[in-house]
Parts: structure tokens; C-alpha cells; sequence
């Protein structure tokens, strides 16, 4: 008795295939090329031709875990109470390494702010921080503002993130809510630029009044001098090898 | 002073109609400033002084603009960044073990505190948490309880010395200095140790470091008995910290504030407690509480904190003596990609790679050399992504929130600092008090300057 032929593999429909796994990796942005960024010398280290692309962006599928749901499910109650929509107002919903990101749209962001403070079953009471991120590769979504809030209510913690692009970097002020976030605006706008309408006194805090640019974008060189040392000339970090 | 400087002559010009009266002053006594019978017209001015940022109570370089009228306080602003170091961006260009070293030296008094909140989060974007040997768990937090009395020494100490008490200054001070010796025997620095890095701890505990850490804990009791005798039911400390700088839990809410500010109102919130890292849980000790929402209750919040830490403390010691008797016992992760490869030990010239890793890259294996210097020069690669993990520094919520790009440095790293967030509570302290309360105000948040502008 011999066995039925297995099925031939189909290579249009299987996604499985290596060839194929690996396609969609293909197709996402180049971000750089080459090698531990060593530019005006020959390239001898056989890597020159190395391309290093974008990691494509992430989105979570319900169900979340843990709390994360409930979370969730309270801030879509709760926006559909003011008419708006869950999906309306947060773009993605990323868990990642258990935490929990919603990428909210900006417009959306006092709002969504307001309900995450206001409302019983979210009660976000502790402001933690903004930060600023800046990808100058993601077309479109180059400035990034990550909020970071903490219920004490619930123990519960989430973070909010923002993006703006380059052209247009502006973000609301959710001073009006969390009257705490009025400094890491501050900072945000001296570091980043990203401009937050709506804060009562959005001037650089960090930097001198007069200053020129905004040093944590990744546009703004990070300076520094040769320096020599027993007999041998280091030159400054942001020139030396990159092995990124 | 001149008599013809049209400022202090008392002649009305045109800068005087525009701006008040204005007053060169340079040394002189203030009453030969003041003309006869300007007194009056003082005393109903709004005055604005400008203190700092070269002031020795101001914890470093900040600069208040107070706006004064007589001794009241109506308007204190913060004015920040005279010692912004550039920290953050510094660590882009830097591999993500050399990061420890730059941002150890945000908030210098609780340098192990701001490694701790990087390391914390790097691990977390290498998927490593479960993986760190118990060892270096333990020796983590005994470092971060003795970092957490040496930080809250160098509030208090230096309090009492801005209230002119100069033996609270002494007897805090000597305290905190046998904690940094303890450092120094066990990572080589007092300050900015760059002892936690990702993966583990530099180095296991020197020979002699437990004995002199049981020498240690068998002296502080003492110590702490002495400085609570010396402030507790001090007259004059009272009436400068009882009812100063009122804030109670809805000023904390709104504002975020979290730490010894937010205990003192009454919330016994502590991260150790309630979202634990490192095993707190699975130690013993209390979070000490106040409801006075004052200055005072801030200090009883802090010197009962250092009492509680000393039981960490001795805790850690205790578990690490029932590990004596296991060989080879890791203080760093068993993951080769990770994990420096070699014991650091302490040379002639500094901290370097022990002598037998040297001997052995050198002498025996070219690949653990190949190794070495892959890991070395250019460091491990972390998977791209954010963290973001906090933890309980001694002066409140500390953060670091890490993204990573894919590569072996940090793409952004951003330090959420407790004193940078808690100095926007100064004017809600400060307004509407008196202008020697101002200093107590301060003092009562505990800022480093180092940690706000980083």
C-alpha cells in the first residue's frame, strides 16, 4: 500500500516559505547603508553593501491581557459618551514587554487625556512625564511625544504616544488636565520642537533663552573635539565608528 | 556711590516714571542707599528678588525670582538648566553599557538609583528580566538601600546647616560618609559608580565587604539615634518646618507628586510596595507615613525611610551570607552575548578586566578575544522598541524611558527625574509664605540640580 503524495507546496499561496517570510521584511524603507559609518575611506570590511531597514510598525489584536483590556474598553465607553469613537481616537493599540501604548491622534489627544484622568474606571491621577522621540525616517510621523500616566486607584499604568510631522510640529498642551505636564511641554518643545498649542508659557527651559535648534533632534549634531590621547588622536563620539 | 548717579539722588527721570524707582546698589549700607522718607513708599513696593542661581541653599544652580512684598512671598518662579549637561543625547552616541556611566551622573546623590531605573529598562527591551542571577539582585538592592540613606543624609544634613544648624550638617554627613566608603571599597567611587549595568553588577562584593557593611549597621543606629535626638523635638527646628510648605494629597494629585512629598500627605504609595522590582517583595520593611503635609512630617517621612532601609539592608546580608557556601556564584547573566565576559577587578590604574581574563583572551583563546572585543568595542545589539520601568528613588518616581532602534546604542534615552518634576510644586510651596520659608520650602523637595537639568 503506498502513502497518498503529499501536496506539492504552493508557493503563491503559502506565506510559510522562507522566500516569502522574508519579502515583507524586503519591502519595508531602508534606513541606512553601509557600515559603521565610516565615510571618505576605501571600504575593505566587506559590509559596505549592508542595508538595514525599518522594523515595521507595531499593532496588538485584542485580546490585550491583563488589565490592559479593561482599559481599553473603559476609554471606548468613555469617548462614546462625548460621540466619538474608540477607533476614531486611538490610531493603534500596542502591549509590548507588558506595557501598554495606544498611539492616539493628535487632535484627539485632550480629550482622550481628559477621560483617561476624569473618568472612574481609567483614573489616571499621576502625570508622569513627556518625552520626545524623533524619527527622521518615518515620513509623516518624524516627532513623537510619549506621555506616561499612573493610576494610583487602580495600579494601573499606560502610555500615550503622539506623533507629529516635521513640517507641521504641533501637538495640543494637556496642561489643562494634568497641570503637572507643564514643565516636560517645556522640555519637550526646547529638545524636540514639537510645539504644544494651548500651554500657558511655552519657552525653553533647559537651554538658553537665545538658543538655536533643538539638540535632541537627530538633525542636530552632537559637536565635540578630537582628543589625544597617549599619542593618538580619538576623534569626537558622533565621528567615530557606528556599529548600529 | 556717587552723588550724581541720578538713581539714588531721589530726582524723578525718565527711567524712574517707566520702570519705578531704581536703586544702584554696591555694597553700600542699605540705609545710605534709601533717602529720608523713601522708607514708606519701600514698603508698599513690590520688590523682586533674584536668588540664585549662586546660592549655597539652593541645592546647586537654581535661580528663584521671588517677588517680595515686604517679607511675604507673592510670586516664586523656578528658573532651571544652568547645569543641563546634555546627558540624555551624550548617551546616543554611546553603546548601552557605556550608558550607565553617563546617566549615573544625573542626580548625583543617588547615582546607583538612576543606573538602576536605565538598567531596569534596558533588560526589560532585551526580554532578560527573568534571567539576572539572584546574586546580582541581592547586591543591587543592598546598594540601592544604602544609596537610599546616603541620598536622604544629604537632604537632611545639609537642612539643618541651611537653618544654621552646623552639628545636623556634621552628624548627617558622617553618616552618609561611611556609606561612600562602602561604596568605594565595594565599586572603586564614591560617586557615579557605574556599578549596575545591563545584565548584572560590575563585580561581586570585595573580600571584607559584608564584615565592613555588618560594621557599618552595627554602628548607624547609634548615628540615626543621635541626629533624631539632635532635630525630633528641636524648638527652633519646629518652628521653621511645622506648617511650612503645606501641601496635602489633592496638591500632590494634581501636580504628580510622588515620594516622601506624597507619604508626608498620607498615601503610603511606594513602588517598592506596590508594583515591586527586584524581589521588594519578598522582603520586610514598612513604608513610613505622615499626615502633617508639612516640611516636618517630609523629614520624619525621610529619617524613618533611612530606619527602614538599614532592615533592607541587613536583610540583603543575611541572604547573601546563606549563599556563601554556592561556587561560582554569577553576578552577571550566563548569556555570553550579554554578560561582560570578564571579572572586573581592581588594578593599579582603576576597575579593568582581572588579570586571569586577561591571561585567558590573551594567552589561551583567540576566539574569547574575538569575543571580548566584538562585545567591547561594539556592544550588544537590543531589540527595537520602548520601556519603560520606574522605580522608587529616593526622592520619588524615577524613570527611564528607553528606545531602541535595533542597534547597539540607545536610540533615545530619557530620564523622568523626580526633582525636575517636583520643582514645578515651588511656587504652590512657596507663594504666600514668608522669605526665610522659602529655604525649608526647598529643601523639603530635596532637588539636585543634576537630576533636574541632566
Amino acid at each position: 500500500m503506498t502513502q497518498p503524495p503529499a501536496p506539492e507546496p504552493d508557493a503563491t499561496s503559502n506565506g510559510h516559505l522562507p522566500a516569502k517570510l522574508g519579502e515583507e521584511r524586503l519591502a519595508a524603507p531602508v534606513v541606512r547603508e553601509g557600515m559603521f559609518g565610516v565615510e571618505g575611506t576605501p571600504d575593505t570590511s566587506g559590509y559596505g553593501r549592508l542595508q538595514v531597514r525599518r522594523p515595521p510598525p507595531l499593532s496588538t489584536p485584542r485580546p490585550y491581557g491583563g488589565y490592559f483590556d479593561t482599559v481599553a474598553d473603559a476609554l471606548g465607553t468613555a469617548l462614546e459618551v462625548d460621540g466619538a469613537a474608540f477607533d476614531d481616537a486611538v490610531e493603534r493599540v500596542v502591549v509590548e514587554r507588558g506595557e501598554l501604548t495606544f498611539h492616539v491622534k493628535r487632535e484627539k489627544l485632550p480629550q482622550v487625556a481628559d477621560k483617561m484622568l476624569h473618568d472612574p474606571e481609567l483614573r489616571f491621577e499621576i502625570f508622569s512625564g513627556v518625552s520626545g522621540v524623533h524619527y527622521p525616517n518615518e515620513t509623516g510621523r518624524e516627532l513623537r511625544a510619549v506621555y506616561h500616566l499612573l493610576s494610583i486607584t487602580h495600579n494601573r499604568r499606560v502610555r500615550l504616544e503622539v506623533s507629529a510631522p516635521d513640517a507641521d510640529p504641533h501637538v495640543p498642551s494637556v496642561t489643562d488636565v494634568y497641570p503637572a505636564a507643564n514643565w516636560h511641554e517645556r522640555e519637550t518643545w526646547d529638545f524636540f520642537g514639537i510645539v504644544f498649542d494651548g500651554h500657558p508659557a511655552l519657552t525653553r527651559i533647559e537651554m538658553p533663552d537665545d538658543w538655536l535648534g533643538h539638540p535632541q533632534r537627530k538633525d542636530y549634531p552632537l559637536g565635540g573635539i578630537p582628543v589625544e590621547y597617549r599619542g593618538t588622536k580619538v576623534p569626537p563620539p558622533d565621528e567615530r565608528r557606528s556599529y548600529s | 556711590m556717587t552723588t550724581t548717579n541720578p538713581h539714588v539722588t531721589g530726582a524723578a527721570t525718565d527711567s524712574d516714571a517707566a520702570e519705578g524707582r531704581i536703586y544702584d546698589v554696591a555694597g553700600e549700607d542699605w540705609d545710605k542707599v534709601v533717602i529720608a522718607g523713601d522708607e514708606d513708599r519701600i514698603a508698599d513696593e513690590r520688590i523682586v528678588v533674584n536668588m540664585g542661581p549662586q546660592h549655597p541653599s539652593t541645592h546647586g544652580v537654581l535661580r528663584l525670582i521671588l517677588t517680595l512684598e515686604g517679607e511675604t512671598v507673592v510670586e516664586a518662579r523656578a528658573s532651571i538648566g544652568y547645569l543641563h549637561t546634555g546627558i540624555e543625547k551624550s548617551m546616543e552616541f554611546r553603546t548601552w553599557t557605556q550608558g550607565t556611566t553617563f546617566i549615573t551622573r544625573a542626580d548625583y546623590l543617588m547615582p546607583l538609583f538612576n543606573e538602576m531605573a536605565y538598567v531596569l529598562s534596558v533588560e526589560r527591551l532585551l526580554g532578560i528580566e527573568d534571567k539576572i542571577p539572584e546574586r546580582a539582585q541581592l547586591i543591587r538592592v543592598l546598594m540601592l538601600e544604602l544609596n537610599r540613606i546616603a541620598s536622604h543624609l544629604g537632604g537632611i544634613g545639609p537642612f539643618g546647616m541651611e537653618l544654621g544648624a552646623t552639628t545636623i550638617f556634621l552628624q548627617g554627613l558622617r553618616m552618609r560618609e561611611n556609606i561612600l566608603d562602602l561604596f568605594e571599597l565595594i565599586t572603586g567611587l564614591r560617586m557615579n559608580h557605574a556599578f549596575i549595568r545591563p545584565g548584572g553588577v560590575a563585580q561581586d562584593l570585595p573580600p571584607g565587604g559584608i564584615e565592613a557593611i555588618r560594621d557599618f549597621l552595627r554602628k548607624s543606629p547609634a548615628w540615626v539615634h543621635d541626629l533624631r535626638t539632635l532635630i525630633d523635638a528641636n524648638p527652633v527646628f519646629r518652628a521653621r518646618t511645622r506648617g511650612i510648605a503645606y501641601m496635602d494629597l489633592e496638591g500632590c494629585m494634581s501636580l504628580g507628586v510622588t515620594g516622601p512629598m506624597l507619604r508626608a500627605a498620607g498615601l503610603p504609595w511606594d513602588l517598592r510596595k506596590s508594583q515591586p522590582y527586584l524581589g521588594y517583595e519578598t522582603f520586610e520593611f514598612s513604608v513610613p507615613t505622615e499626615t502633617t503635609c508639612d516640611t516636618y512630617g517630609r523629614y520624619l517621612v525621610r529619617i524613618g525611610e533611612v530606619e527602614e532601609s538599614l532592615k533592607l539592608v541587613e536583610q540583603c546580608l543575611d541572604r547573601l551570607a546563606d549563599r556563601s557556601n554556592i561556587a561560582d556564584d554569577p553576578v552577571m547573566i550566563q548569556d555570553a552575548k550579554i554578560g561582560w565576559p570578564a571579572r572586573l577587578s581592581l588594578g593599579p590604574d582603576g576597575m579593568g578586566p582581572s588579570p586571569e581574563h586577561i591571561a585567558h583572551i590573551m594567552g589561551q583563546s583567540m576566539e574569547a578575544l574575538i569575543h571580548h572585543f566584538k562585545l567591547v568595542t561594539e556592544g550588544f545589539r537590543v531589540p527595537a522598541g520602548q520601556a519603560y520601568v520606574p522605580i522608587e528613588s529616593p526622592k520619588g518616581e524615577l524613570g527611564c524611558h528607553v528606545v531602541s532602534d535595533g542597534g547597539t546604542k540607545p536610540y533615545r534615552a530619557h530620564l523622568r527625574d523626580p526633582s525636575f518634576h517636583h520643582m514645578q510644586a515651588v511656587s504652590m510651596l512657596c507663594e504666600g509664605g514668608n522669605l526665610a520659608d522659602v529655604i525649608p520650602a526647598i529643601a523639603s523637595i530635596d532637588p539636585v540640580i543634576g537630576g533636574v537639568d541632566r
